[in-house]
């Protein structure tokens, strides 16, 4: 039965000479500067997902129901630890693309190595700092503060999350693969991907913790 | 397609691949070296205003800290994002600009109408908050 589909298909493939032929299976025809701009703007739709939940924050940041204000429950210490965590993560990804231009595969999935390892150690102290929050009852559902808090700062560390998948991800490719185009193409999206979420860390350190412990 | 076809237009696709990466720039090891450490500054000073209680008056030290996250997301943009107003013939730029416009309406609207909402409320007493759902 597969036999006779495959043949079909590949029969369909020589006498549909002059049918233009919409899926690029090789991939070959990928124009690279589209990938980046597409992704740029992807950035830019997340950006937005950000931009309304620091609104929501914004709105609902003083509503305390009575519960938890952000002074009795952040620790700026941890926050400060958990930002150069994520400084360190940005150059040493910029350190894995020097490498990457250089062609240098050792060193470009080294440099992975340690920006997962900052990544993963930001994700830990977060989850950690979570913990900590509920098993004071400080749950996202006990004020309008704290929902918006753990929808916001969540939603950052899923990103992160999500950025250490694909970091491994690339790793695995370019140890199979090398650092062929696609390769280098798809860490370059990574690249951006992880630089935004520091520029999103950012807005958060300052609007979120610095600002909450400062009221 | 054939094996010449084939690796004619490998070496197209390659030569594009090349092309991608010079208009979009990649900045050099002082750019990173130079973006992180005005980033380590730009991150020291809030946390050590906030922490240290350096400046008495909070609504200042607010503005001052949020002055530097701005200036700190600017840093990041142009040594780890290698943005400029050139690149992808400055669609990337454009973009930018447009989700910029958005994220100022979206916030300033969103606290500016809730903030009316706020003040505008009827006052609500104990007995009425008792019942509150």
């Amino acid at each position: 039965m597969a036999t006779h589909a495959t043949h079909t298909l590949a029969g369909d493939r020589m006498s549909g000479a002059d049918v233009p032929d919409f899926l690029d299976l090789e991939g070959e025809h990928h124009p690279e500067g589209s990938t980046m701009l597409g992704f740029w703007i992807y950035l830019m739709s997340d950006c937005l997902i950000f931009a309304v939940l620091f609104a929501t924050y914004a709105v609902l940041g003083r509503s305390y129901a009575a519960g938890p204000s952000p002074n009795d429950l952040f620790d700026l210490p941890i926050v400060a630890v958990n930002t150069s965590m994520l400084l360190f993560s940005s150059i040493t990804y910029g350190f894995a693309m020097l490498a990457m231009e250089r062609d240098d595969l050792a060193k470009t999935q080294l440099w992975l190595a340690v920006t997962g390892l900052f990544g993963a150690a930001f994700v830990g102290l977060e989850l950690y700092e979570f913990a900590h929050l509920i098993h004071e009852g400080a749950t996202p559902q006990r004020s309008g503060f704290l929902s918006a808090f753990f929808t916001l700062v969540g939603t950052h560390g899923l990103h992160v999350t999500f950025g250490l998948i694909w970091l491994v991800t690339l790793m695995v490719q370019t140890r199979l693969r090398g650092l062929v185009p696609e390769n280098k193409r798809r860490l370059m999206c990574l690249s951006m991907f992880w630089h935004f979420l520091d520029v999103i860390w950012i807005g958060v350190f300052t609007f979120v913790y610095l600002m909450g412990v400062l009221q | 397609m054939s094996g010449a076809a084939r690796a004619d237009d490998h070496a197209h696709g390659h030569d594009h691949g090349g092309h991608g990466q010079d208009a979009h720039g990649h900045g050099s090891f002082k750019d990173y070296v130079t973006g992180f450490v005005l980033s380590v500054i730009l991150t020291a000073i809030p946390f050590w205003l906030v922490m240290g209680n350096v400046i008495d008056d909070k609504l200042v030290t607010g503005v001052v800290i949020l002055g530097l996250a701005v200036v700190q997301i600017v840093v990041h943009m142009i040594y780890f994002l290698h943005m400029n107003t050139k690149s992808e013939g400055g669609w990337t730029f454009l973009a930018l600009i447009f989700t910029i416009t958005l994220v100022l309406i979206t916030l300033c609207g969103s606290i500016w109408v809730m903030h009316h909402l706020n003040t505008n409320m009827m006052p609500i007493s104990a007995e009425e908050m008792r019942h509150a759902p």
